[in-house]
Order: structure tokens, then C-alpha cells, then sequence
């Protein structure tokens, strides 16, 4: 069987990785979502379960798309401490998903591990309407896991949990410890 | 058994998180040289498994991206790239190639391109051994383009 060698062929890794078009359009966003809320509710039995699947989905969005930000914007400087990495994700990184920047973030008073990200709108959220029985579940939990996915990935573990709070989407951010040590490591010196 | 290779030999490594080898590729080499033998790959593994405790002090300290030269064994020289994604490439040298500091600089930048484009793939699942043919085919060609 002749392989495809003697043909000039361009694949996927020829391909440029700039942006052609603008930005995406929010209804065929919202449509894409609504079919990955439907597709996983078809398969779970309770709400954490969905939500987890919903994270899972942004996992696998979150540690895509930081190398991709990285490339197209043409930074060279990883973020290595904590808070400047927070800040960017904020800031910089919100910008570039949803256009705008989220509106708060937020330590927890008690525990230095523990950090909160207020959105008083999100994004995901606008054209969902939550029926009485599902109670608390939030889906949210797609915009979480793309910020554990980014977290994770570049090396700051966390666990990432979604609640409605009386000032917006709440994104609760819990650092392993392994972060923390080195955090106060590289404090010390 | 040959004794260790003069030649311009480039061994070139991407190291996942969990410290495992997401892709290894052997580059370069002059004509009439005998086919590297076991020996050496294993020197090659080694000396760079043993560099990752460096890269990942200096991965921490230095918000960079591309880490020049972070360790050397005998006459080998390692030097780092660590991506944003927390992934380390390692490229081990015995002489600098011909295009230098700058030609390395970008050599590995457009490995990272070529990376992230194979990561886009859904089907990719990220830290998992690299397999595709025609990653290898782009790698020998920007190998080809910047240092060899």
C-alpha cells in the first residue's frame, strides 16, 4: 500500500493557531452549551454528579487553553507565585474567555488557602433557568473547571466548587498544600 | 562499543507532570556514525531525569520560559524550556548547534507551537506518550530548519 508521502499533504499540526474570525457568537455558544447540559443529564442520577461532569468538561477546556492564550498573545512570562497568578485569571485570562474581567477576588479570612472568585454575571449562566427541584445545582461548574484546569495544570493544585451567593457566582478556590508549603518557601528566601 | 559519541548528537526530551516521558527523539548525528547503542540512550535518560530536580528549582524561581543552561554532566549540557502548561522540554548537547543560543530559542518554541497543536486535539488526553507520525515528521523538520 503507498503511504501518503509522495503527496505534499498539510495536517492539522501545519495548520496556524492565530485567530481568522472575531469572537464566537453567545447563541451558538449557548446552544453548545445547552446540548452539553442535556448530554449530561441524560447519564447522572443527582446533581453533584452533574455538576462534576460539567467541571470535567472544563478541565478538558482549561488545560488547552492556557498553552493557546500563551501562544497567540505572544507572553513568554509564566506566572509563578500565587497571587499574581489569581490576578491574571482575573483579569487578564477572564478577558480574553468572556471579554470582560470577573469582579472580585477575594481571600478567605480564616484559612490562607482559600480564595474567591465574584462574577456578578456569569456568562454560562444567562440563558439557564434552574427548576425548584435541582435546588442548588449551578452550572457554573463548567466555568470551574476551566479555572482547576488552569490552575492544576501550571502547577498550583486546587479544588474548584461553584455556589450562588447573594452577590453573584461564587467560584471557591482551595489550594492543595503542596502549594502553600511552596509558597512560603519561596516567601522566605 | 563505542566510546561517547563527538559527534553533534541532540537528545530532546518532553517531560509530563508526573515526572514521565511524554516524547524522547534523537537528533543529528554525522554520516559513518555507528547507530547509538543502548549505552547511550540510557546515558541520555539519565542525565536528563537527573536535571529535573534543577529545572524544577529554577522552573519556580525564574518566570521565564526558556531556561538556558541548567545542568551539565561531564561534557553533555542541558537546557530547559518549561511551558506555561507546567511542562518541561529538556535538550541535552554536547556543542551548541551551529545557529547557537538563538537558534535553540527557537527551536524549542516552535516544538511548543507544534505541541499545542497536537494538545488540541480532543482525543489527546494531555500527558500521555506522544505516538503520532506525523508529530515526529514535524519535529525532524523544524530540527532540520533551526539546528541542524
Amino acid at each position: 500500500m503507498q503511504s501518503s508521502s509522495a503527496r505534499m499533504r498539510s495536517t492539522t499540526l501545519d495548520r496556524s493557531l492565530q485567530k481568522t474570525k472575531g469572537d464566537v457568537n453567545l447563541t451558538t455558544f449557548a446552544l453548545l452549551f445547552s446540548e452539553m447540559v442535556q448530554y449530561s443529564q441524560n447519564r447522572v442520577d443527582n446533581i453533584q454528579d452533574l455538576q462534576n461532569k460539567l467541571a470535567d468538561f472544563g478541565k478538558h477546556v482549561g488545560v488547552r487553553i492556557l498553552d493557546l492564550f500563551f501562544l497567540r498573545n505572544g507572553k513568554d512570562k509564566r506566572e509563578v507565585r500565587l497571587t499574581p497568578m489569581l490576578i491574571f485569571i482575573q483579569k487578564t485570562f477572564w478577558k480574553f474567555l468572556f471579554n470582560r474581567e470577573a469582579d472580585h477576588l477575594e481571600q478567605h479570612a480564616q484559612e490562607a488557602n482559600v480564595y474567591y472568585i465574584i462574577e456578578r454575571e456569569c456568562l454560562v449562566n444567562k440563558f439557564i433557568s434552574v427548576p425548584k427541584d435541582k435546588g442548588n445545582l449551578n452550572y457554573a461548574s463548567f466555568v470551574a473547571g476551566i479555572i482547576e484546569g488552569i490552575l492544576c495544570t501550571s502547577g498550583f493544585t486546587c479544588k474548584v466548587h461553584t455556589h450562588q451567593a447573594p452577590r453573584g457566582t461564587t467560584h471557591v478556590i482551595t489550594f492543595a498544600q503542596s502549594v502553600m508549603d511552596r509558597e512560603s518557601r519561596l516567601d522566605a528566601k | 562499543m563505542t566510546s561517547s559519541s563527538s559527534s553533534s548528537n541532540y537528545y530532546f526530551v518532553i517531560v509530563g507532570h508526573a515526572d514521565q516521558v511524554v516524547y524522547e527523539i534523537e537528533l543529528g548525528g554525522t554520516t559513518g556514525q555507528i547507530a547509538p547503542t543502548t549505552d547511550n540512550r540510557h546515558l541520555n535518560q539519565f542525565i536528563a531525569h537527573a536535571a529535573l530536580d534543577l529545572v524544577d528549582e529554577a522552573m519556580w524561581r525564574n518566570s521565564t520560559t526558556y531556561l538556558k543552561q541548567v545542568d551539565k554532566f561531564n561534557e553533555w549540557i542541558v537546557s530547559a524550556y518549561v511551558t506555561a502548561g507546567g511542562l518541561r522540554f529538556l535538550f541535552l548537547y554536547e556543542h551548541l548547534p551551529r545557529t547557537g543560543e538563538d537558534g535553540l530559542k527557537n527551536f524549542l518554541t516552535e516544538i511548543y507551537e507544534t505541541y499545542v497543536k497536537l494538545l488540541l486535539n480532543p482525543f489527546y488526553i494531555p500527558d500521555k506518550p506522544i505516538r503520532s507520525g506525523a508529530f515526529d515528521k514535524k519535529i525532524q523538520t523544524i530540527a532540520r530548519k533551526w539546528i541542524l
